[in-house]
């Protein structure tokens, strides 16, 4: 465990140096989020139509979703281990004592985790000092923001365990770009990422129902404005454990079929 | 042009050697403007219309603007990569070539993947084309044309651009992708349902809405007064294509090696 938390630690000093790049990427997700906010503006002005979430939940859903992309979004690439893959210095992974699927569960999780850290805050901060109505409402009493905290690093937990798939989907393609793709983009739709999920029409929410992605993004966010009450986030907490427990049982299960047929390749 | 073509071939049949990571890269390329339009679906599903536009009209639109998105980044994806160009002094054998430099670096990347949205964008216009209760005419036809080529144009000026700040910086700048990622996310929707300060700024410094707004106003019908202004404002993109290729040659001649 221990080496586990330090390879964690190393990752996330390592990640906190690139700060002009997360000022970029602020900046991006700002205007991001301004235009998304005008779209749904734009849409609810109309009126005479009973929307399923209101616009200032739905808002501060936005800003949420833009302040934590890095730990919801699937296509967080990591080059290093694709490359570890692809190169054959897999190797050298293989020979560290300790369990490969942990060191890189990690990995993943420190890089996330300090790529949101950077963003996440001054995104947050603006969005609350915002003007009325793009304001990010604070979450209504202190309960339920404990509630959003533990569903957010439970979802993030989802999001590693399933990236951690497409690593390992590797082994078997050597190929990462093209299959990864149609994945992340996939995974990102039944995530509530496009749309959000309570707009989609009700045959399509209940297929997102059933699947992990929601769990991640579009559940925590929802807890946070109040849009999910207390009592049924409790039950989603629920099955986010069983969600999370399944999805690292197949992971390993994965890995160490993949690793007992890999081939290095030279070099 | 003829050398532009050269290259255009040259990487093409680089790209076909990995066949099948080609397809599947074309594939995903197709489906990731495909969910957004799904999204787009949806939420006309829900709400019917945005501020009196139809879904058959904000779909032209879209459809406008991811045509002319996917082919700029076909055509000038070596801008995009320009700054690892410069990071490993690549430029520096650029520049002692007898050719121009906007066409080499042009010439020096081309992402045929990107066919996949073009695909998507062109189905999408079509159904938009046939379902429009719209009288097609020869003006209009044209019209539309111009909207697509010219918003090539200004995504292509602001590629350009990113690149000339390389130039100063050496590091490429994330912050350009407000304007070509979150131009292209903004135009899908007929400017004019932004606020006031974002239509006004997309007009007159980045004139998107010269190849969304005004020229859709013409094709829609929903003009008024003289239809022509409105059917050449589109022309404005190729106006702003020209200071961008100014700045570059600034750039060009302000351009240090880095040595490497």
């Amino acid at each position: 465990m221990k080496a586990y938390i330090s390879v964690f630690k190393l990752r996330l000093y390592n990640g906190m140096q690139y700060r002009a790049a997360a000022l970029a990427g602020i900046a991006t997700q700002f205007f991001w989020g301004f235009i998304i906010i005008m779209v749904y503006e734009a849409f609810y002005s109309q009126g005479g139509i009973e929307a399923p979430i209101s616009l200032s939940e739905l808002i501060s859903y936005v800003w949420l979703q833009q302040a934590f992309l890095a730990l919801i979004i699937l296509w967080f690439r990591d080059n290093e281990l694709f490359q570890l893959i692809t190169t054959g210095n897999i190797a050298y992974e293989l020979c560290r004592p300790s369990g490969i699927y942990g060191l890189w569960f990690a990995k993943l999780l420190a890089q996330r985790l300090a790529s949101a850290l950077l963003r996440c805050m001054p995104i947050i901060a603006v969005a609350l000092l915002l003007p009325e109505p793009y304001r990010l409402l604070p979450p209504p009493d202190p309960a339920t923001f404990l509630l959003f905290a533990t569903t957010l690093l439970l979802g993030l937990f989802i999001m590693v365990a399933l990236s951690m798939l497409m690593y390992i989907s590797v082994f078997v393609t050597l190929s990462p770009s093209g299959s990864m793709l149609v994945f992340a983009v996939l995974g990102e739709f039944l995530a509530g990422m496009v749309i959000p999920i309570p707009l989609m029409p009700g045959w399509l929410q209940s297929i997102v129902d059933l699947l992990p992605f929601r769990y991640s993004a579009d559940f925590p966010f929802r807890v946070y404005s109040g849009h999910i009450p207390k009592d049924e986030a409790w039950i989603g907490i629920g099955i986010q454990c069983a969600w999370l427990a399944a999805l690292i049982g197949i992971g390993k299960l994965a890995m160490g079929k993949a690793l007992r047929r890999v081939v290095v390749q030279g070099g | 042009m003829k050398l532009y073509w050269k290259y255009v071939v040259i990487l093409f049949k680089s790209q076909m050697q990995y066949r099948a990571s080609f397809w599947l890269l074309t594939i995903g390329q197709f489906l990731v403007p495909f969910s957004v339009f799904a999204g787009l679906y949806f939420l006309f599903e829900r709400f019917e219309q945005i501020k009196g536009w139809q879904f058959q009209e904000v779909a032209l639109c879209f459809a406008v603007i991811h045509m002319a998105f996917s082919l700029s980044e076909c055509f000038a994806r070596g801008f995009d990569y320009f700054s690892a160009m410069v990071v490993n002094g690549e430029f520096d054998r650029v520049l002692v070539r007898p050719r121009g430099t906007v066409l080499q670096v042009m010439g020096s990347k081309f992402e045929f993947t990107r066919v996949g949205r073009l695909i998507q964008s062109l189905i999408v216009l079509i159904w938009a084309i046939s379902r429009l209760p719209v009288e097609w005419t020869a003006p209009k036809a044209v019209t539309l044309l111009l909207m697509v080529a010219s918003g090539t144009f200004i995504f292509t000026g602001i590629f350009i651009l990113a690149a000339t700040l390389c130039f100063w910086t050496v590091q490429g700048l994330e912050v350009v992708n407000i304007f070509t990622d979150g131009g292209r996310q903004m135009a899908q929707y007929p400017l004019q349902i932004y606020k006031k300060w974002v239509t006004r700024f997309f007009t007159f410094v980045i004139p998107f809405s010269c190849v969304n707004y005004l020229p859709l106003l013409y094709i829609l019908d929903k003009a008024p007064g003289n239809g022509l202004l409105y059917m050449l404002s589109p022309l404005a993109g190729v106006v702003f294509l020209l200071p961008c290729l100014l700045v570059w040659q600034v750039g060009v001649r302000h351009y240090r090696s880095t040595g490497s």
